[in-house]
């Protein structure tokens, strides 16, 4: 019949397009055989403008593409990048920076002193509206210049000569050179920024003093980084192009990686977390992390307000091995210190019940319950707080039960879109006990302990103590480093013994890393600067 | 025709504008703002924020600011994507989601189209109810299980096909989106065919052309395709829309920086100007669109054209 043969001329030709759209499968490594790197990002960066960039992602593209004055090793160490030496006063008070003398622009042109300056300016300039610009809280006159009542220029860091960078504090900051590591503090090219104005950082703009230059930001997809032939480590780096993929979607992720689209993952998806590390053992990387996963009591109302054995109950009645080994279960560290363990210098106290059994918990637990007046026939009731996800709905119901099983205490469920949450936890007019985290911006245990004090923004249960406050204070005006621990220590042990949050884990980094690609190591930071790997010459 | 055009066109005007002021009010209704986030930031920063984007100021003042920057054609900076604006972000995904979503309905309404044909000849034949049970399949199973069994098989075991749109420069990237596009409107489009071609093929002139020796072929290109194509086309107007603006679903799984991912990210992040410049650039679409199904009514119906 006509039409069937019509339909099947239709239908062969339909299959012949496929065939030939197959094979136009373009390859991966282009001809030239330069070496190409493929990772992943789980969020897109707002930003890739140094200063007003803010997500963990767009930091990590931005150590590619540009670099402060010191950085870390692939190990996670502390070390020198762009100042090859400093000089630290015996007051602490000022940093004498002496720079690189080969550093250079990706357009050849020296990089020096005053670029830095010109990048720290902008950073605490309110026309900037940055989001890191108290990272420089402890520079001379920056909280004043934030504020908008002095200009820029009577900023604390000076330009001694084109390759002396001098930096003036108002408090010894033992993490400063930590602080300095950050992308928000790296510098800019003024001549950039003249011709260019705010768009200087858009790809084929952005004068880059990283080991790689910006090429290509495909908003969504991907971003595109070429060898920058000027960095003055160049002889260093190995790999040709870093292409940053964004995937949002931890399974499309894992598919990639299998498909060999991708040498790095950023996650690995809960789901078949069992199979992945059976398959994948010597691939897959799990590493403590500075992160914590806390539940917080909203300090400002009833039933937690002044109730610190109601709080004591409920954070000792959960068996938090149990929530790592079977809830999350990739390789968590259950939290029984606010401060993650491995913080440079730093070993967190325990909450007092750390040594018991969880038993011994459970019945200390409902005695404090009881004490603080409930019982089967009037159980606490109140809400938990936790933002839309199935591993936070997983964990919350959890710990309901455990509640429920040990205390007799009815907690109700309630979840909401992420930031809703947030707006919620600022306000505190109607959260209860709430679920959150917190990330370290530095691997120094003041960036966990800072946000306690009763004037930070982010202090989500409201946490007020004078004796806290007045730990924290003398702790920044330590010189000695060993003397400050101590005082940052104790606060802690005072933070704890509050209860004002429960600590529940703390976060790993995991990832997948190709068999194919060298010198990618652990670290609590899970920085993994691209100059640092290399791919073998045998794909 | 040219002056019912021009009327639709003005006419318009007034719903666009309406859009944008809903729109306007129910983004601004959403708790939190395009900066909220874990590590809440110190008051002083915070203004500085707001005066650097306005939302310091009251809510009419804004709206009045955005509205008059619509006019000049400027839709703001995105408030996610700090470094560009939203024309550039809208100008730079429509084509990935156009492309994507042609040919999609290419392939949808050539495919579907025959088979709904072939079902609706054969019908309650074997053949039919196979053709209908693949249709309900297609309509059946969700794209973001059949997305992803596709990966599975075809990029991952098989390795014929990139897993991404990033994986591969060439063509070959195009294959599965556009099939998973495309399956569930293969769907609905054959058995739409299937039934209205059942529907005219017991009409009044089709047995008169059946009696005047008229083979079946003929007779369904000349005098049996147009009428039944009515209801198809009626289903497509709005499809299309749907479909060319980026299914978010499989944007997502497959990575393509299309429109869909691209709104679905600004409501996440409360990135205003974003979610505004996409709103109103899908309801002009939806409109153009609308009056093209009506200027094809008429161009297929001749009844509808002497109105």
């Amino acid at each position: 019949m006509k039409l069937i043969r019509l339909l099947l001329v239709i239908v062969v030709s339909l299959a012949a397009i496929s065939l030939l759209v197959v094979s136009c499968n373009g390859s991966q490594q282009p001809p030239d055989g330069r070496s190409i790197l493929n990772r992943a990002l789980s969020t897109e960066p707002e930003s890739l403008d140094p200063q007003k960039s803010r997500s963990v992602q767009a930091a990590d593209v931005l150590r590619d593409i540009g670099e402060g004055l010191v950085a870390y090793s692939a190990s996670g160490e502390l070390i020198a990048a762009g100042a090859v030496s400093w000089d630290v006063a015996d007051d602490g008070l000022t940093y004498t920076f002496h720079l690189r003398p080969e550093l250079r622009w990706s357009n050849g042109d020296p990089v020096i002193a005053q670029d830095f300056v010109f990048g720290l300016r902008r950073l605490v300039d309110p026309a900037t509206a940055a989001f890191y610009a108290a990272e420089l809280g402890s520079v001379v006159n920056a909280a004043a210049i934030v504020a908008g009542d002095m200009s820029t220029t009577e900023l604390g860091v000076e330009a001694v000569d084109d390759h002396t960078l001098l930096v003036s504090l108002v408090r010894p900051t033992p993490y400063l050179l930590s602080l300095l590591t950050h992308p928000s503090t790296f510098p800019v090219h003024g001549g950039s920024f003249e011709q260019h104005g705010d768009a200087f950082a858009r790809a084929g703009n952005l004068l880059s003093n990283g080991a790689y230059v910006l090429v290509e930001w495909s908003p969504g997809s991907i971003i595109e980084l070429h060898r920058n032939p000027h960095y003055w480590n160049n002889e260093n780096t190995a790999i040709d192009v870093v292409r940053h993929h964004i995937v949002t979607q931890e399974m499309a992720e894992l598919n990639r990686y299998r498909a060999g689209e991708l040498h790095t993952t950023s996650s690995v998806p809960p789901d078949n977390f069992a199979q992945i590390k059976a398959e994948y053992a010597d691939q897959l990387h799990i590493a403590p992390t500075l992160g914590v996963y806390y539940y917080g009591f909203n300090l400002t109302r009833p039933p937690f307000k002044d109730n610190p054995a109601l709080r004591q109950a409920l954070s000792m009645a959960i068996d938090r091995e149990v929530l790592v080994e079977k809830i999350t279960g990739r390789g968590e560290a259950p939290a029984y210190s606010w401060v993650p363990p491995g913080t440079n210098n730093y070993e967190p106290p325990q909450l007092s019940f750390a040594d018991l059994s969880q038993d011994e918990r459970n019945a200390l637990a409902r005695s404090l319950y009881k004490e603080a007046g409930y019982s089967d026939e009037k159980p606490l009731r109140f809400e938990l707080r936790y933002n839309t996800s199935d591993t936070q709905r997983r964990i919350a119901l959890a710990v309901q039960s455990m509640w429920r099983e040990i205390l007799g205490a009815e907690a109700r469920l309630v979840n909401v879109e992420f930031q809703v949450l947030l707006d919620q936890m600022r306000e505190r007019e109607i959260t209860e006990v709430f679920r959150s985290s917190w990330f370290g911006d530095y691997n120094d245990a003041n960036t966990f302990l800072a946000i306690m004090q009763s004037d930070s923004a982010a202090n989500m249960p409201a946490y007020t103590n004078d004796h806290y406050d007045t730990l924290m204070a003398t702790a920044s005006d330590q010189l000695d480093l060993d003397r400050r621990r101590l005082y940052l220590e104790e606060a802690e042990r005072d933070f704890l013994a509050d209860h004002a949050v429960i600590p529940l884990y703390f976060y790993v980094s995991k990832s997948l890393v190709s068999p194919e690609v060298s010198g990618w190591e652990d670290n609590i930071l899970n920085y993994h600067y691209s100059q640092h790997l290399s791919l073998d010459a045998t794909e | 025709m040219l002056r019912y055009t021009l009327r639709r066109l003005l006419g318009a005007i007034p719903t666009l504008l309406l859009v944008i002021v809903l729109a306007f009010l129910l983004v601004h209704a959403a708790p939190g703002g395009p900066f909220d986030d874990q590590r809440v930031l110190p008051a002083e920063i915070e203004a500085n924020i707001a005066a650097a984007y306005h939302l310091d100021e009251p809510l009419h003042q804004q709206f009045l600011r955005y509205l008059g920057g619509v006019v000049r054609g400027d839709f703001g900076p995105s408030y996610s994507y700090r470094d560009y604006t939203v024309s550039e972000l809208i100008g730079r995904s429509f084509p990935i989601s156009l492309q994507l979503g042609v040919l999609a309905i290419l392939l949808a309404t050539t495919i579907g189209v025959m088979t709904g044909i072939v079902a609706a000849l054969r019908q309650n034949s074997p053949l039919d109810k196979v053709v209908m049970g693949f249709a309900m399949t297609g309509i059946s199973i969700p794209v973001f299980v059949i997305a992803p069994v596709l990966v599975l098989f075809f990029a991952v075991k098989l390795q014929w096909l990139p897993a991404s749109w990033t994986g591969s420069q060439g063509s070959s990237r195009l294959l599965l989106p556009v099939v998973s596009l495309a399956l569930p409107q293969i769907a609905y489009v054959a058995r739409l065919t299937r039934a209205s071609l059942i529907d005219v093929l017991s009409s009044d002139f089709i047995r008169t052309a059946r009696a005047q020796g008229l083979g079946t072929a003929t007779i369904i290109r000349y005098h049996a395709l147009k009428p039944a194509m009515l209801p198809v086309l009626s289903y497509m107007g709005p499809a299309v829309a749907a479909v060319l603006t980026g299914s978010v679903v499989v944007e997502e799984i497959f990575g393509i920086p299309g429109l869909g991912q691209l709104f679905v990210r600004g409501s996440l992040n409360r990135d205003y100007t974003l979610v505004l410049g996409v709103v109103v650039f899908y309801a002009s679409l939806i409109v153009a669109l609308n009056l093209i199904v009506d200027l094809l009514y008429g161009a297929i119906d001749p009844r509808i054209r002497r109105r």
